[in-house]
């Protein structure tokens, strides 16, 4: 689903280059759900908007859902959801139009987007939203919502920015139980990145750990552990393989 | 087609803020209804030389404004959204540009209905081509207001839009014609294309269809057009747009 080799991103602002991915190198099969982890400025987030069109790489290729990220990146975004950190639709924004707007944009009549919406929300326990404002919902319903967003097209490889990062445990143990249903049930393929370790124990196949724009390790989680002992955690293994040195100051 | 899904969209939200439509256009329609009267009875000119000039004040006003829109889409993560999906970068921008165009058509329609009772009169085919040239300046001045948006620090673009609308409304001569003006302010003026787009706006209300003040006006129209198009697209296109 993706196959990507020497990833890069260099920003350059005014006399200042930094190199935010250094040679990403990632392979994710079909069916996977997939931890992308790092600390603060790892280069996560660049990482994923590259995968999702959003950003040019400034070296490296990739195929995604199977077409080739520089060069067919309009094949490779009508395969993709991409539901991005923090909310994605207007507080006084009505929920429905937004979505019905959103399926529209993948091509769908008026009538295939209303239909697929009152679909999508009820798979997500959202039935009754679509007249309401966003800020009219809870924390955990918006996040739903932006889900939805993402998954109206029927995407293939569905593409997570912190999912549940500002929820509860309830929205975040519901929202858990939708990923794996769109996993087990629809066999969609889905790359995540989150802060929350036991986000990425519960739910990921495969965890991969990237800091200072390159993956330090990967592999499954219960692997990964047991190369530190009998009793680690994946809070153990992050730490060792990224340090205790806070980011901000690394940075300064 | 991607545009005009979006124009749709964008339409019903404002429908459903139908006062934010009547309070951009509130400006020039207190201009018509207080200073018309005066401007009326000054001997300078009359109702068909003041409401083309209110037209493109309305238009700087409301197209020129326009990317004070763009603020909450972007800050609540909207934009990055719409760019997920395969559409167009430019029908992204084209979408709004087509609502601003509408919005902006329903308020001069206000202002000529409330222009005509107080006793404005022009030839149907004047205020038709007039409006056309309008929408062709708004089409440009929307796209370079969302493209000054994305593009400036939010904190800067209401106080440098707001304050850049009042000079080049006075320099266009939408107030007072510059043919009043000293030698120096007329220069200043020629330089700015809402001079000409007044100029020809005025010719289409006095019933005159050609000539050099019409040619000057849809040139500048036609080249406002092009230019804001291209600098909104090209805005659009960026990877954090």
């Amino acid at each position: 689903m993706i196959h990507a080799t020497a990833l890069t991103k260099t920003f350059t602002t005014g006399k200042r280059t930094v190199e935010a991915v250094r040679g990403l190198d990632l392979h994710v099969a079909a069916g996977e759900i997939v931890g992308f982890l790092g600390p603060n400025g790892a280069g996560k987030s660049t990482s994923l908007r590259m995968l999702t069109t959003l950003l040019k790489p400034t070296s490296g290729t990739a195929t995604v859902a199977g077409y080739d990220l520089v060069a067919e990146p309009a094949e490779v975004r009508r395969r993709i959801g991409y539901v991005p950190q923090g909310n994605t639709v207007a507080p006084t924004a009505q929920v429905g139009e937004e979505l019905e707007l959103q399926a529209r944009l993948y091509g769908m009549s008026r009538a295939e987007a209303r239909d697929r919406v009152a679909e999508t929300l009820r798979a997500l326990d959202l039935t009754g939203v679509e007249a309401r404002p966003a800020a009219a919902l809870s924390g955990g319903q918006r996040r739903r919502v932006d889900l939805a967003m993402g998954l109206l097209h029927n995407p293939r490889l569905l593409f997570l920015d912190e999912p549940t990062t500002g929820l509860d445990p309830q929205s975040r143990a519901n929202l858990w139980d939708h990923v794996r249903r769109l996993r087990d049930r629809e066999g969609v393929t889905v790359f995540l990145t989150t802060h929350y370790l036991d986000e990425a124990d519960a739910l990921c196949d495969r965890i991969l750990i990237i800091d200072h724009g390159r993956v330090v390790t990967e592999g499954t989680p219960a692997d990964l552990k047991a190369e530190l002992g009998p009793s680690a955690t994946l809070d153990d293994v992050f730490l060792h393989v990224t340090g205790r040195e806070l980011r901000e100051s690394t940075a300064a | 087609m991607t545009a005009l899904i979006l124009a749709r969209h964008y339409l019903r939200a404002t429908y459903r803020s139908k006062l934010s439509v009547l309070f951009s256009a509130i400006q020039p329609i207190m201009f018509l209804v207080l200073f018309g009267p005066l401007f009326a009875r000054s001997g300078v000119g009359s109702w068909d030389v003041l409401v083309p000039g209110l037209l493109v004040q309305l238009t700087l006003m409301s197209a020129g404004l326009a990317g004070f829109g763009i603020f909450i889409d972007q800050r609540f993560g909207v934009l990055e959204r719409l760019r997920v999906p395969p559409a167009g970068r430019t029908a992204l921008l084209l979408g709004r540009v087509l609502r601003d165009v509408v919005v902006l058509l329903v308020q001069a329609a206000l202002l000529l209905a409330i222009g005509f009772v107080l006793g404005l009169r022009a030839p149907l085919a004047g205020l038709l081509l007039g409006l056309a040239l309008l929408v062709v300046l708004a089409i440009g001045l929307a796209s370079l207001s969302y493209a000054i948006a994305l593009v400036m620090p939010d904190e800067l673009f209401p106080p440098v839009a707001s304050t850049a609308v009042v000079p080049l409304m006075l320099l266009s001569g939408a107030l007072l014609p510059m043919s009043l003006a000293p030698p120096w302010l007329d220069v200043l003026s020629r330089l700015t294309p809402f001079r000409y787009v007044v100029e020809a706006l005025r010719a289409f209300f006095a019933g005159s269809y050609g000539g050099a003040a019409v040619a000057w006006g849809m040139l500048a129209g036609l080249a406002f057009l092009v230019i804001g198009v291209a600098l909104g697209t090209r805005v659009f296109h960026r990877e954090n747009a």
